[in-house]
């Protein structure tokens, strides 16, 4: 069984890639729920000064017509203008890129990025758009019927973890 | 014609008989002794009891052709196994003349199936005003006079017209129901109707009515049969009457035996009946009424409603379920339940109503009208539409199994129905 | 008695007829998936694609601007479009039946039928004939069922109380015809709520109001006191010439909710109405446009409720 990333060390990885990315007018969206995860220990490392953005695309999936609404759809919330801001997009995990894309269009219902960069903890095979995380952790090598999820402990720690899919 | 019913099991209510045995009828009649038969009807497995007779069956002719016919009602009275029939004045126009009575005798008649009583409207329109020719129309052939759905909401009206009545020893049907009470009311004025948000008929119109027509009956002498009791509270109150000795009969309608209003449901427009179904308590207190003679009888209170009609919100959906049909199958299941025999159970369906009727016929003896009914106790068979002869789809068994199937009927000694 | 037929088979909500019959788990997610809405409402595009490309047809067979055009901007912001039937004009006047008006509006590839009648039952009538794919929302069914505002009014308390467990709720008024008292109270009964109140003159509560489990109350002193949530309804003209009634002032002066009466309830006690308000019939002005009053929220609330429902009984396979 090969092992799987130590979770807390790759955000601890992220932060020190993104130090140079970041400047005084960046802003950080972290997607529901392990986006958020991530995006919180970030936010925090880099000393963003705008308040933290989170988003639950939920309305914006394009599965809703076969699944209906996810379940337990958060609020949310974005307390910053979007308009002409660089934007930092973080995930736990990317897979299939909809997700993201979802995440994008929603973003955009609420103003104009100057720019959207893509980071997540960890990648696996298996695009189906043209999505692309411009910074990722690790990439995690994934068996068929299996997905690969971020779990939050009660003290906070994170981990990730495989399961069976579906 | 000769008729031989052979080895069925008999059952004759009038004379509590129930063995195996043959009927012989000849010239219409039930004969004392056997003949040379010119047909012979097996009758064996099958029960062979008097012809049903049904106190309120609605053939919709005139005037409510849309729903039903003389043909198709005649034809699912016989296949239902009732032989002698009385129909309400609620046609269109109503049964208040003795030319529109005359015509509906003779067009039964001419059809050779059941046996057709007119009722007479007790008032000119069943407009619950003007007295009709009550004489004329007995004359015409009339058994006896209603209202039927229909109130006289004029009390003093219906005063004049128990007197009259009483005059000529006429019966009169009342359905008792206070109309004001009534008014709006489309269901159970109880928990169910709360929750459905439907306008209530309490129970005490019911009882209201039947106090004032219990005192004018004690005025008049007037022959009064309370047509379609409904309540707990309407039963014990003919049971006191009954006790107090006053000549008064009664029946209830066979759905009322079987279903309350927790069976409306998601607002089941085939449960909008007239009166409407009560709590199970008024339910059960029905069935044990019928059982222990507080009410005489039972009757299909047949009525055919257009799937149009039905296909409504509750409260705008027309009352009413096809019944002709279903009341031997319905009948058979209450007398189960009740445990009683089989003879008690048939007489609330034939020697019972034929005696309120004030015809001869619902026994077996000798003399009696060659009506009878031959059926298969066992047998069961579902609810469709494609099942019912009667143009009336309309029940809220629809799609149920009942157990009781006519196999032939005969009247006057002509095999009218045969399965 | 046939199932459920709000549910699917898996026990998903495909039309909202009454919250009677509604899983508790189910009307907590209805009130979950209508507070992620609130927030669309906030943004500058108010507007998520969920019901790009979807129908919904506003049946109103009963008048009511209010209702239908808050259902209409909640259809709109989830990108659905938007079909008003003028029952006025439409064939019904001329006596088309309520089923053969459904039928020519799903021949037209309707989505979500929103229907308003009158008669009590009309909304299942309706569900019962509809295709798989179409879905019923019940805007007010005669005095039956009005779900949505029972659920915005579900949501109002959540809001403002948080919890229903500890909370007394007095209803006032017209009970005996109001189809939102009844929601209410199936909803406050499923949510747990311990103490459910309705006031008002005996001819104005029905007679089986006990079965629904609330308690009665003729004198609204007495049934006021130590409420936590007061809900007035409204008093329609109809009812004074019903011989229900003498008159609006002796009502005004026996259930109307004045700033005196309220002072009875809880210092913190909310006032709600499903509105239109009669003032000065149910509700006085002061206490209507007063601090304990939640009766505007409550309407941008309904946006939000409205929201939830069309997305949950559109949404899945």
């Amino acid at each position: 069984m090969s092992k799987l990333p130590d979770a807390e060390k790759l955000c601890t990885q992220l932060a020190r890639e993104l130090k140079a990315r970041v400047t005084p007018a960046s802003a950080m969206v972290g997607i529901h729920t392990g986006g958020a995860w991530v995006a919180e220990r970030l936010h925090a490392a880099l000393g963003i000064k705008e308040p933290l953005g989170l988003l639950d695309p939920a309305f914006y999936r394009d599965d809703y017509a076969k699944q209906g609404l996810a379940r337990d759809p958060k609020r949310s919330k974005i307390p910053f203008a979007v308009e002409g801001r660089d934007l930092l997009l973080v995930d736990d995990v990317l897979y299939t890129g909809r997700t993201v894309r979802a995440a994008m269009n929603e973003l955009f219902d609420y103003g104009r990025p100057a720019s959207i960069v893509l980071v997540v903890l960890a990648e696996r095979d298996g695009r189906q758009l043209p999505v692309c995380a411009q910074l990722a952790g690790a990439k995690v090598e994934v068996a068929a019927g299996m997905r690969l999820r971020l779990r939050r402990d009660g003290a906070g720690r994170l981990s990730l973890e495989l399961e069976r899919a579906g | 014609m000769k008729l031989l019913v052979k080895g069925g099991r008999v059952v004759d209510p009038a004379s509590g008989r129930d063995a195996v045995g043959d009927v012989f009828i000849a010239d219409g009649k039930i004969a004392a002794a056997p003949g040379t038969p010119d047909r012979t009807l097996d009758a064996k497995g099958l029960v062979v009891a008097p012809g049903l007779v049904d106190l309120a069956a609605r053939l919709r002719e005139p005037g409510y052709e849309h729903k039903a016919t003389l043909e198709s009602e005649m034809d699912a009275a016989v296949a239902g196994g009732v032989t002698s029939l009385a129909c309400p004045p609620d046609t269109d126009p109503p049964l208040d003349e003795p030319g529109l009575v005359d015509m509906l005798r003779r067009r039964a008649k001419a059809l050779s199936r059941a046996r057709v009583y007119p009722v007479g409207a007790l008032t000119v329109k069943l407009a619950g005003r003007q007295l009709t020719e009550m004489a004329e129309l007995a004359e015409a052939g009339c058994a006896a006079f209603s209202q039927g759905n229909a109130a006289v909401e004029d009390t003093q009206v219906l005063w004049r017209a128990l007197q009259y009545a009483a005059t000529f020893g006429l019966p009169v049907w009342l359905r008792p129901e206070d109309a004001w009470l009534a008014r709006g009311g489309v269901a159970h004025d109880g928990e169910v109707a709360t929750r459905l948000g439907l306008a209530g008929i309490p129970a005490f119109a019911e009882t209201i009515a039947l106090a004032a027509i219990f005192e004018l009956v004690r005025a008049t002498g007037a022959r009064v049969h309370l047509c379609r009791i409904s309540s707990a509270a309407g039963v014990a109150l003919l049971r006191r009457a009954k006790h107090d000795g006053l000549p008064i009969t009664c029946d209830v309608g066979i759905h009322h035996v079987h279903l309350s209003d927790m069976d409306l449901g998601y607002f089941d427009a085939q449960c909008r009946l007239e009166p409407p179904l009560r709590s199970q308590r008024d339910r059960e207190a029905l069935a044990a009424g019928l059982a222990d003679g507080t009410i005489d009888c039972a009757v299909s209170d047949h009525a055919p409603v257009d799937e149009d009609a039905k296909h409504l919100p509750f409260a705008e959906a027309e009352p009413g379920a096809t019944g002709l049909e279903l009341l031997l199958p319905l009948t058979l299941k209450w007398g189960m339940e009740r445990k009683l025999t089989l003879a008690q159970t048939l007489a609330r369906i034939s020697s019972a109503p034929a005696r309120i009727l004030g015809a001869a016929s619902g026994r077996l003896e000798p003399g009696a009208p060659g009506d009878l009914v031959l059926f298969d106790p066992q047998a069961s068979w579902r609810v469709t539409p494609e099942a019912l002869k009667s143009q009336g789809k309309n029940s809220p068994f629809l799609g149920m199994e009942l157990a009781g199937r006519v196999r032939a009927t005969v009247v006057a000694g002509q095999v009218v129905y045969e399965a | 008695m046939p199932g459920n037929p709000q549910l699917d088979a898996n026990g998903e909500l495909q039309h909202l007829l009454s919250i009677e019959g509604l899983p508790r788990e189910l009307i907590l997610k209805i009130l979950d998936t209508a507070e992620s809405f609130a927030g669309v409402t906030e943004r500058d595009i108010k507007k998520v694609p969920l019901l790009r490309g979807k129908s919904v047809f506003n049946l109103f067979f009963e008048g009511s601007t209010r209702t239908r055009t808050t259902f209409e901007i909640a259809a709109k912001r989830l990108s659905a479009d938007v079909i008003n039937l003028n029952v006025a004009v439409s064939s019904t006047a001329k006596g088309e039946s309520l089923l053969d008006t459904v039928a020519n509006l799903s021949a037209m590839q309707a989505d979500i039928f929103v229907v308003r009648h009158g008669s009590s039952g009309a909304a299942h009538l309706v569900a019962r004939h509809v295709k798989p794919h179409e879905h019923v929302i019940n805007a007010g069914d005669g005095r039956h069922a009005h779900p949505t505002q029972g659920l915005l009014d579900l949501y109002t308390i959540r809001h403002y109380k948080k919890d229903f467990s500890g909370l007394t709720v007095a209803i006032v008024g017209d009970v005996l015809h109001s189809r939102v008292a009844r929601s209410l109270i199936h909803g406050l009964t499923t949510l747990g709520a311990p103490e459910v109140r309705v006031i008002g003159p005996q001819t104005l509560i029905p007679a089986g109001a006990a079965a629904l489990g609330v308690r009665v109350f003729h004198s609204m002193r007495e049934g006021l006191r130590g409420a936590d949530v007061v809900v007035m309804l409204r008093l329609q003209n109809e009812r004074m010439t019903g011989a229900l009634l003498p008159s609006a002032q002796e009502f005004n002066k026996h259930y109307g909710l004045t700033a005196e009466k309220l002072a009875l309830a809880k210092p913190d006690a909310i006032v709600m109405h499903p509105g239109p308000m009669n003032r000065g019939v149910e509700i006085d002005s002061a206490v209507a446009d007063g601090p304990r009053s939640v009766i505007l929220p409550q309407v941008t609330f309904g946006i939000a409720v409205r929201m939830a429902v069309m997305s949950m009984v559109a949404g899945g396979g």
